[in-house]
C-alpha cells in the first residue's frame, strides 16, 4: 500500500474563486470510470458465470457440491471430485514448496555471501516468470517418467508397506497423476512464494537482529526468534498467495494429473482438478446441461479465489490499520 | 552430555545446512527445468521453425511462423487496450481516488492479479465468443488484456506512490492543474518503473495458455484476420505436446523454448530498466 499523504493532498480540489480546471474534471471523471470498469469487470464475472451456470444450479441445486458423479451420457454431474481434486493437488504442492521456499529465502537473507545475494535473488524472480505451460510440458516429459520407473517404485517398496500410508501409493506407478501433478504445481509456486518471503524477511529491521546477536543467539536462533515472528503475518500472507496461484492453475496441472473424474485414495491414481476438467473439456462440451455444468465448475473456482483473497486482504489491512503509527 | 552452548551451535548449524539444502535442491530443480527446455528447444528452432507453417501429422519439417505472429498480434492487441485502462486505474487509485471506492477498486484487483486464467477465458467465451458463434482473436486478445490489467493497475499505483509528495506540492504551489502535474510530472518521474510494470504484464501474458484455449482457440494456417479462430505458439504447444507424434512433439519443446526465451529477456530488461532508472 502506498502512503496516503501525496493522494489526500493532491486529490483535493484547489479552493481558488475561478471555476476549477476543466481538464481536472475530466482527468478525475476518466480515472474513475476506469476504476469502476475494474470493478464492473469482476462483478460481470462473477454475473455472467452465475447466469451461465444456471441450468445446472436448477438441475442439481447444493448436491453439485457433494455429488462425485459426472457422467455426460445420464447428465448427472456433481463437482465433488473435482474439488477435492484441486485442493488435493494444492495442498501436496504447498507441503512441498513452503518449507523449500522458506528455506531458499532464508539461504538469501542469511547465508548467502553478499555479492551472490543479488544475482540468487534475481534468478528467483525469473523463474517465476516462467510460463507455466513449460513447467507442464517438463512435467509431462521428464518428471512423469522418472516417477514411474524409480520414485513410484521405490515408494511402494518402502512406504506401501505401512498398514494405512500404503494405500495412498497404491495402484499402478502410471508416473502421471495427483502425486506428480501435486509436485509440479509445488516447483511453480516454489520461486513466487520464496520471494515473497524474502521480501518478508528483508523487512526485519537491522537493529532488532543485531541486539539479538548481540545476547549471544546464534544465527537459526536470531532466525527463529526474531525474524519468523516479526515476520510470521507477512510470511502467511505468502503462503495464501502461493495457494491462490495453485488452486486455479490450469497449464502445469493439466498435463500431469491424469485427467479421471475418479476419487481414489491413492496418490498415484489419476484425477481432475476444476481448471484442468475445463481445459479438456469445454469446447467439447455437448449438451446445455454438460455445458452449464462446467461453467458451474469455473464459478466455483472463481468463487474460491475471490474468497481466499478477499479475506487475505482483508486481514492485511486489519493488521495495517491496528500497527497504524508504525 | 554435550553442554548446551554445543548443543546450540549444532543446531544453528544444521539449520543452515537445511536451509542451504532447500536452496540448492530449489535452484537445481529450476535450472534443470530450464536446461532441458533449452537442450530440446534448441534442435527444433532452425529457419523452417519460424517461416513455415506446421507440418501434417507425422510429417517432419515445417515450423510454426502462423502462430508466432497470431501470439504476437494478440500480445500487442492485448496490450493497447490494457495500457490505457491499467495506467488509469493506478493513477485513480495513487491520485484520485480515496474512501470506499478506492479501498473496494483496491480490494478487488489484488483479488483479479491472482484470478484463474481460465475463469478469464470461460467469461471471455461466454461475452465474445458464444453470441458472436465463433472463436476469434479478438476473444483472445481481450482475455489476455483482462489479465494485463490488474498488474499494470498495481504497479502505477505502487509507483506513483514513490515520487516524492515535494514534486506534487511543487506542481499545485504554481498553479498547475491535475491532470498536467500527473502526465507530466508524476508520469516522467515514475517512468521506468511505469514501463517495467507493463513489461512484466506483458511478458505475463505471452505465456498464457489457458484463456486462450476457449478464445482464440488454434488454428493451422495464417492469420488473415483476428475476427477468426487465430493461430497462437502456447495452444499449439499444449495440443502438440499432449499428440503423439515425434515431430509436433519437437515443434512443442522448439515453442517452449521460445516463449521462455522472450519472457525471461522481458522480464530481464524490465529489471534492467528499473536498476538504470533509479540508480
Amino acid at each position: 500500500m502506498s502512503a496516503t499523504p501525496p493522494a489526500a493532498l493532491a486529490g483535493a480540489p484547489p479552493r481558488s474563486p475561478r471555476p476549477y480546471w476543466q481538464g481536472d474534471r475530466l482527468f478525475r471523471a476518466t480515472t474513475r470510470a476506469a476504476a469502476c470498469g475494474l470493478l464492473g469487470l469482476a462483478l460481470a464475472m462473477g454475473l455472467l458465470l452465475t447466469l451461465a451456470a444456471r441450468p445446472s444450479i436448477d438441475a442439481f441445486g447444493w448436491r453439485f457440491l457433494i455429488s462425485s458423479a459426472w457422467n455426460p451420457v445420464t447428465a448427472q454431474f456433481g463437482a465433488l471430485t473435482a474439488i477435492v481434486s484441486t485442493l488435493l493437488s494444492t495442498a501436496i504442492a504447498l507441503a512441498v514448496a513452503l518449507p523449500v521456499a522458506l528455506g531458499v529465502a532464508l539461504f538469501l537473507e542469511e547465508i548467502c555471501p553478499a555479492p551472490l545475494r543479488s544475482p540468487f535473488a534475481m534468478a528467483i524472480e525469473l523463474l517465476a516468470a516462467i510460463p507455466s505451460i513449460v513447467y507442464g510440458m517438463w512435467g509431462l516429459f521428464v518428471l512423469a517418467p522418472l516417477m514411474a520407473d524409480h520414485v513410484q517404485p521405490a515408494l511402494q517398496a518402502t512406504a506401501g508397506r505401512l498398514p494405512l500410508v500404503g494405500r495412498l501409493v497404491a495402484g499402478p506407478p502410471m508416473g502421471i497423476g495427483m502425486l506428480t501433478a501435486g509436485l509440479v504445481l509445488g516447483l511453480m509456486i516454489l520461486p513466487f512464494i520464496a520471494s515473497v518471503s524474502r521480501d518478508v524477511l528483508a523487512m526485519v529491521p537491522q537493529a532488532l537482529k543485531e541486539s539479538a546477536y548481540g545476547m549471544g543467539a546464534t544465527p537459526w536462533e536470531v532466525v527463529r526468534d526474531v525474524m519468523l515472528p516479526y515476520g510470521r503475518q507477512g510470511l502467511f500472507a505468502a503462503g495464501i498467495l502461493g495457494l491462490g496461484r495453485a488452486i486455479g492453475e490450469t497449464m502445469a496441472v493439466t498435463f500431469v494429473i491424469g485427467n479421471a473424474h475418479r476419487l481414489s485414495a491413492s496418490l498415484f491414481a489419476p484425477g481432475n482438478s476444476i481448471a484442468s476438467t475445463l481445459a479438456n473439456e469445454f469446447t467439447e462440451a455437448d449438451g446445455d446441461l454438460y455445458f452449464a455444468a462446467l461453467i458451474e465448475l469455473g464459478l466455483i473456482l472463481f468463487v474460491i479465489t475471490f474468497f481466499i483473497l478477499g479475506a487475505l486482504q482483508l486481514w492485511l489491512r486489519r493488521l495495517e490499520r491496528g500497527q497504524g503509527g508504525r | 552430555m554435550i553442554d548446551p552452548l554445543t548443543r546450540r551451535r549444532l543446531t544453528n548449524r544444521a539449520v543452515m545446512v537445511l536451509a542451504s539444502g532447500a536452496a540448492a535442491l530449489g535452484l537445481t530443480m529450476l535450472l534443470w527445468i530450464l536446461t532441458d527446455v533449452a537442450r530440446q528447444g534448441a534442435m527444433a528452432l532452425n529457419w523452417d521453425f519460424f517461416t513455415k507453417l506446421p507440418p501434417p501429422p507425422g510429417m517432419a519439417g515445417g515450423g510454426l511462423a502462423n502462430a508466432l505472429v497470431g501470439t504476437l498480434a494478440m500480445t500487442l492487441l492485448a496490450a493497447a487496450i490494457a495500457i490505457p485502462m491499467g495506467l488509469a486505474c493506478g493513477t485513480y487509485l495513487a491520485e484520485v481516488g480515496r474512501g470506499r471506492l478506492a479501498g473496494a477498486v483496491r480490494l478487488v484487483n489484488n483479488c483479479l492479479v491472482s484470478a484463474p486464467s481460465i475463469v478469464v477465458g470461460v467469461f471471455v467465451y461466454l461475452l465474445l465468443v458464444k453470441p458472436f458463434g465463433h472463436f476469434s482473436g479478438y476473444a483472445g486478445a481481450v482475455s489476455l488484456a483482462i489479465l494485463m490489467v490488474p498488474v499494470i493497475t498495481r504497479t502505477t499505483e505502487e509507483m506513483l506512490g514513490l515520487v516524492p509528495t515535494a514534486l506534487r506540492e511543487a506542481a499545485l504551489a504554481i498553479g498547475s492543474p491535475q491532470w498536467r502535474l500527473t502526465v507530466e510530472i508524476l508520469f516522467r518521474a515514475a517512468r521506468s518503473g511505469l514501463i517495467t510494470g507493463i513489461l512484466l504484464a506483458t511478458a505475463r501474458v505471452a505465456g498464457e495458455t489457458a484463456p486462450l484455449l476457449f478464445t482464440a482457440l488454434n488454428s493451422p494456417y495464417w492469420t488473415r484476420s483476428l475476427a477468426k479462430p487465430t493461430a497462437n505458439l502456447t495452444v499449439t504447444l499444449f495440443n502438440y505436446a499432449m499428440s503423439p507424434y515425434d515431430d509436433w512433439r519437437s515443434l512443442a519443446w522448439g515453442a517452449a523454448l521460445l516463449i521462455t526465451g522472450a519472457v525471461l529477456a522481458a522480464s530481464i530488461t524490465a529489471r534492467l530498466l528499473l536498476r538504470d532508472g533509479r540508480g
